[in-house]
């Protein structure tokens, strides 16, 4: 304990509760509350209304939630194939190679996502891979800016894997192949599904590549919470805020039990 | 489990007496791993790294056709991109600064004076991060916006606006590996200090900052790079007084249509910003982190 005194615990706790309250709760608090409103011009939302969630879960939302879970899904599970697949190669290779592999899979993250989507659009609008206006093109930066984060994952796991296991296996004569399939990947497991929970919620709340190369027929849910607000709905565009969380957090919550269920393997 | 017995029987009965098979394989070692890392290269080069040579091309190329600096010089010369390159650096700049000073505060409170209920909040800084920036931006707009909670809409459309949103949504992630250094502090240290009548702010300074110091490095160094690369945050306060690099170059390419200058302005964003995420990496490397 740093601080003894009764009176001081509780000055830095009420500190505390000052910074943190308006600051990080208030704001998930302001749009939950506010998804549930039709006015909000004096301390409290007023004009109680379901009318705002009918809005978001239909017609053009609904389609953009389908959209969003089916972009994040592929995504991540593109992501996670070559991430994964980066990381074992990148580990059996020597100290300099694999440090020159690490800042090639890692240069993604420092590329502005804008960028990104720029780069993409620029390069998948001409003959040879004509991506421009279907979904792929979408899925493919989605892909390019979570693929970062598999692999970072993946490769910091398999560092902290214990050489024992693949050795006794080799020892009584398993093939390299076999080693992978039936020791090194279950034992990455639980890493491998917070990975994958990972890149699914950055995929799901990505908007900064998407606003560069949405297709008309493919709007992810980010986007129609923007369309939402430019056009001066902000309590519908609340109500899709609310569900993209929801459905986000949904996601991640039935990732982490299979988590737990693997790790107790 | 059970599916495990049969297939280890199968492999012993078909495994070649030891030592020779696992030379042979072991033999060809120096370019196979190579050969393995080959095609997640090729797939990175053929939708990344291709992609941001055709970038740095185009923004040689006017519209005119042919190779010229002019795009260079038209942009580097222009008014908007002086002041948004400006804007860029000092909110990210402040907003990295903002969030060290928050997240050290609020860590420091959470793993040292823990309140019940501190590891839930623990816990809602890890939810928080998974959530997209643009919200707290949302949430903003109805505390601050015309008819709003607070009410001066003038403050949104200022760069403190985006301040106060950056600020938010990016502490928890220097939080974080503050979290987990400070979970690596022997607390009998603390104790010892304690009973040698250090007060509470010397035992900060003397045993707890030193050993949060690469933390610090690592996350304040990430933050500054995400900040800097920020376009959820500032397109949502749709203010038009303040623009940064990312959304000079969504506004040229998607608005104006003009593909040369919105990759002139795309190569020096990366450039900056690669610049400082391989300090980053160093800084990190050498903190073990």
């Amino acid at each position: 304990m740093l601080v003894h005194s009764r009176k001081a615990r509780w000055a830095l706790w009420t500190v505390f509760l000052v910074l943190f309250l308006p600051l990080f709760a208030l704001p998930l608090l302001v749009v939950l509350g506010a998804s549930f409103a039709t006015h909000w011009s004096g301390v409290l939302p007023s004009g109680p209304t379901g009318a705002n969630y009918r809005a978001a879960t239909r017609g053009e939302a609904l389609q953009a939630l389908t959209t969003s879970l089916v972009t994040a899904l592929t995504a991540s599970v593109l992501a996670l194939a070559a991430g994964t697949w980066a990381a074992l190669a990148a580990a059996a290779l020597g100290r300099r190679s694999r440090k020159a592999m690490d800042a090639l899979f890692m240069l993604p993250v420092a590329v502005p996502s804008v960028v990104v989507g720029l780069a993409v659009l620029v390069a998948f609008s001409r003959p040879p891979m004509l991506l421009n206006g279907t979904r792929w093109i979408v899925i493919t930066a989605h892909a390019v800016l979570v693929t970062a984060f598999a692999y970072q994952s993946v490769a910091a796991a398999i560092t902290r894997l214990d050489p024992a296991y693949e050795q006794a296996a080799a020892s009584l004569g398993a093939r390299p192949g076999y080693v992978l399939w039936r020791v090194r990947l279950p034992l990455l497991l639980p890493s491998l599904t917070a990975a994958a929970g990972l890149c699914f919620a950055l995929s799901m709340g990505e908007l900064s590549a998407t606003m560069m190369l949405y297709p008309p027929d493919w709007t992810p849910l980010p986007v129609l919470i923007y369309a939402a607000t430019d056009r001066g709905a902000l309590f519908t565009g609340s109500a899709i805020a609310v569900v993209l969380m929801a459905a986000t957090l949904l996601v991640l919550l039935a990732v982490s039990r299979l988590r737990t269920r693997a790790s107790y393997r | 489990m059970a599916e495990v017995a049969p297939q280890v029987r199968v492999v012993r009965g078909g495994s070649r007496p030891g030592g020779g098979s696992r030379r042979s394989h072991t033999a060809p070692r120096p370019y196979k791993p190579l050969l393995w890392a080959l095609p997640p290269i090729a797939l990175l080069g053929l939708v990344f790294l291709y992609p941001l040579a055709l970038v740095v091309r185009q923004s040689f190329q006017p519209d005119t056709g042919g190779f010229s600096l002019q795009p260079y010089a038209d942009v580097l010369a222009s008014e908007s991109f002086g002041r948004a390159l400006w804007t860029t650096v000092w909110l990210a700049v402040a907003a990295t600064a903002g969030c060290l000073v928050l997240g050290f505060l609020l860590a420091l409170v959470i793993a040292f004076v823990p309140f019940p209920g501190a590891r839930t909040v623990a816990r809602f800084v890890d939810v928080y991060l998974s959530f997209p920036s643009f919200l707290i931006t949302l949430a903003l707009l109805f505390i601050y916006g015309g008819t709003g909670i607070v009410g001066s809409f003038r403050f949104l459309t200022t760069p403190w606006g985006v301040l106060l949103a950056e600020i938010t949504y990016f502490t928890p992630f220097v939080m974080r590996p503050l979290l987990a250094a400070f979970s690596g502090i022997d607390t009998a240290q603390i104790e010892a200090a304690g009973s040698l009548g250090a007060r509470a702010p010397r035992i900060v300074r003397r045993i707890i900052l030193p050993e949060a110091l690469p933390a610090l490095a690592a996350g304040g160094s990430l933050v500054l790079v995400l900040c800097l690369n920020e376009f959820g945050i500032v397109l949502f306060t749709g203010a038009k007084g303040v623009t940064t690099l990312p959304m000079l170059v969504y506004g040229k390419a998607i608005l104006e249509s003009d593909y040369p200058g919105a990759c002139v302005v795309a190569v020096v964003n990366v450039l900056i910003s690669v610049g400082l995420y391989g300090l980053y990496r160093v800084v990190s490397r050498r903190a073990g982190a």
